[in-house]
């Protein structure tokens, strides 16, 4: 079986499904000649020509509104927003037009299009104000849209495949500093991983924590700097951040009685918020101790400068540091 | 203004109590003090009256209902001013009530009637005690008071209990012998889980079985028990109550075996106060009232009322406090205030044809005296063979707090009481 990165599972996610079905195509800035600002559709252009992969103008709302209405005529577009920070201009059409079209054409319509999103910042990225935000609290708050984050090249390839083929819009968050960072072995051949189902990567006693993306990563760093004290966390990889797998969330924290949530995106309203409420309704009494959120910094963007976007960013220390404190409760 | 009417703390280690009957009705006129609702706990049942002047506006448990201390019972409408003045003058009283397990028996903590009542509407408790949510379970999961769960050893922030304190005490208290000393005060010992057979029948346990259990375990764990048996000639007495079985105009009933028991015992504690005692880590705390509880056997147990001030009393004085006790003891209309304060317990299993018990010593007291059955038996006096009716006269004692000479000695003294008895005494 094959070993890959995370973005050339996702491109390979791409290409296979391009290559099942004529309807599926590929829009958004730089996605044609250029092949992507990250790669994730390098030789696309070439192989499957100027009318499935489509070089658009810089304007969101038109990537978004042109695939909703390429939906509504029976392709299967896959719109590339650059950068997640990007993504306002289309907000109205995501929000207002595609996630609403089944509810308001009375299930007679779906709105099959992906919008694939490469999300988050870090020092490494130098994103800064424009290049690094997190945008998963706006979307996850839509009833009607799905939305998904992988962590492994696997979940990246069969997640996209699923999202792709799901009759409905579905936000695809890509955290870019895994785009090269993380390497998995990725089978060759037509899987596609379910949207819905949580992952436990990572099985523990003492507390459980809750993250996807680069915040996973960085959480299952901390678990292992701190299994040696004696503190074994579970680690649980949301994945699909909506539809949210509630039950092996709540399974997780019935079974150690303390929760984390990670988190990089600002802490306020962030997604955490939703976890915490969740479990405090629904657990309560399984809980030895406050629901812990660990997140980024209530300011309003990450920064450019690297001390100071390492400050706003959880770190793997930060996420251990958290744990301590949550197990000696 | 509605106010809450909240399930009083009744006394020590109990946690419930069980509307057995309202007295006024949503919508009736309840003056402060007067009674409002008899409730029923593991212990007595009581009547606890309304701590406000006011109109009962809804009742919010009915007859039958369980319900925990400290939980809302009714509402009734007061004036405000009432309200807050009853509401500053209850806090107090509660928090002594609700004292733990570790202190020692209530011999002189009465509160005049008045503070009662108020104490019956306060919050359960003004504990500075936190617990989490999956700790508050747990514990009504293994039964486990709060009052056990503040004695526990908290290793979380700022001393807190957690879900591994509390797991490693339920596990020390299912080991039995092997519980930690700070485990003492253990409430019931784990189901028996795997333990019955085909055709076995798990009998829930009732609440005063539960507390007989705990307190009986509770001194087995923690005192050790010795024992002194000594054979008394109740001739003398027996001549006497049989000369006397009338019921008398100007005495009340005749005198029964037990208020004898009670008077001897009274006459012997006296004599040798460190039997009328209790054990404390500080030293031996002497009694200076010397408060007489007897056992007596109800429906579904035990219930131990106290007579108070024995040594004060004549036989007949004894005799007349004996019959209301019991009468009250069998139709469930004991208060807490006759329960409370024992410093020296009588248990006559002769009753029932034991002829030699060896009870045990009620935490919180010295010793136990068991009464057991009269019976004619030859025995030798003046170098010929006699027919005389016997008892045997045992103590349960806390062999930390004195030994089997005083034991002895005590019984002794019973016994020459019983052996000399005369008319008078």
């Amino acid at each position: 079986m094959p070993e890959m990165r995370l973005l050339d599972a996702i491109r390979l996610g791409m290409y296979e499904e391009m290559k099942r079905d004529e309807r599926v195509m590929i829009l958004g800035e730089d996605v044609g000649l250029k092949g992507g600002v990250f790669g994730a559709t390098d030789g696309f252009y070439a192989e499957f020509g100027e009318a499935r992969v489509l070089d658009t103008p810089l304007a969101e709302s038109l990537i978004v509104g042109a695939a909703v209405g390429m939906a509504a005529n029976g392709l299967i577009p896959i719109a590339e927003i650059q950068f997640s920070d990007f993504i306002y201009p289309a907000f109205n059409q995501i929000v207002s037009e595609a996630a609403r079209m089944r509810y308001r054409s009375n299930g007679g319509f779906g709105c099959p299009i992906t919008i694939r999103a490469p999300f988050g910042g870090g020092v490494e990225v130098h994103g800064g104000l424009y290049h690094s935000q997190s945008i998963e609290a706006f979307f996850a708050h839509v009833p009607g849209l799905k939305v998904v984050t992988p962590y492994t090249p696997y979940d990246a390839k069969g997640l996209l495949k699923a999202s792709i083929r799901d009759p409905d819009p579905v936000l695809f968050l890509e955290h870019k500093r895994l785009y090269r960072a993380i390497r998995g072995e990725v089978p060759d051949d037509d899987y596609i991983v379910p949207i819905g189902p949580a992952a436990v990567r990572r099985q523990g006693t003492t507390l459980s924590v809750f993250a996807y993306g680069q915040m996973l990563h960085e959480t299952l760093q901390a678990a292992g700097q701190v299994a040696g004290e004696g503190l074994d966390a579970e680690v649980v990889d949301l994945r699909t951040l909506r539809p949210l797998d509630t039950e092996t969330i709540l399974t997780s924290v019935r079974k150690t009685n303390k929760a984390m949530v990670v988190y990089e995106d600002n802490r306020f309203l962030g997604y955490g918020a939703e976890v915490s409420a969740l479990i405090a309704e629904e657990a309560f009494d399984a809980l030895d101790g406050p629901i812990v959120r660990v997140a980024g910094l209530d300011v309003p963007a990450v920064p450019y400068s690297d001390p100071l976007a390492g400050a706003f960013i959880p770190t793997a220390a930060k996420i251990a540091d958290a744990m301590r404190r949550l197990a000696a409760y | 203004m509605p106010v809450e009417i909240k399930l009083p703390q009744l006394g020590e280690s109990i946690h419930e109590g069980t509307i057995a009957k309202w007295l006024k009705k949503p919508g009736d006129r309840v003056e402060k003090y007067e009674p409002l609702v008899e409730i029923t706990t593991d212990k007595v049942n009581v009547e606890m009256p309304s701590p406000f002047a006011g109109v009962v506006k809804e009742l919010l448990a009915a007859e039958g209902d369980t319900r925990a201390v400290g939980s809302a019972i009714a509402l009734i409408e007061t004036e405000a001013a009432s309200a807050v003045s009853a509401g500053g003058a209850v806090h107090a009283p509660a928090a002594d009530a609700a004292s733990g397990p570790g202190r020692g028996p209530a011999g002189s903590d009465e509160s005049p009637a008045p503070e009662r009542a108020a104490a019956a509407a306060s919050p359960a408790r003004a504990s500075g005690l936190r617990l989490s949510p999956l700790v508050m379970r747990l514990a009504q999961e293994h039964d486990v008071s709060l009052a056990v769960l503040e004695t526990l050893h908290g290793t979380g922030a700022g001393g807190r209990v957690t879900k591994e304190d509390f797991l490693k005490y339920v596990a020390g208290r299912a080991g039995g012998a092997g519980g930690t000393p700070d485990t003492a005060a253990a409430g019931p010992s784990a189901p028996g889980k795997g333990m019955t057979a085909a055709g076995d029948e798990l009998v829930k346990l009732t609440p005063i079985r539960r507390a007989i259990a705990q307190r009986m375990a509770q001194s087995k764990r923690e005192i050790p028990h010795a024992y002194g048996v000594i054979e008394v000639d109740m001739s003398a007495v027996a001549a006497w109550r049989d000369a006397h079985r009338e019921t008398s105009k100007r005495d009340g009933p005749a005198p029964t075996y037990t208020a004898f028991f009670v008077r001897a015992a009274a006459d012997a504690l006296r004599a040798h106060p460190f039997v009328n005692a209790s054990w404390t880590d500080d030293g031996v705390v002497v009694r200076k009232a010397i408060n007489v509880g007897i056992g007596i056997a109800i429906d579904d147990g035990l219930i131990v009322p106290v007579l108070r001030d024995a040594d004060r009393l004549s036989l007949t004085g004894i005799a007349a406090a004996l019959d209301d006790l019991i009468r009250r003891a069998r139709e469930g209309r004991l208060g807490i205030e006759d329960i409370q304060g024992g410093t020296f317990t009588i248990t006559n299993p002769g009753v029932f044809g034991s002829i030699w018990s060896m009870p045990i010593v009620i935490p919180g007291q010295a010793a136990i005296l068991a009464t057991d059955a009269i019976v004619k038996r030859a025995v030798v006096r003046d170098d010929a063979i006699a027919i005389r009716p016997i008892m045997h006269l045992g103590l349960s004692f806390d062999h930390r707090i004195f030994d089997g000479a005083l034991a002895m000695q005590f019984l002794n003294h019973m016994k020459t009481w019983f052996e000399e008895f005369r008319d008078g005494r």
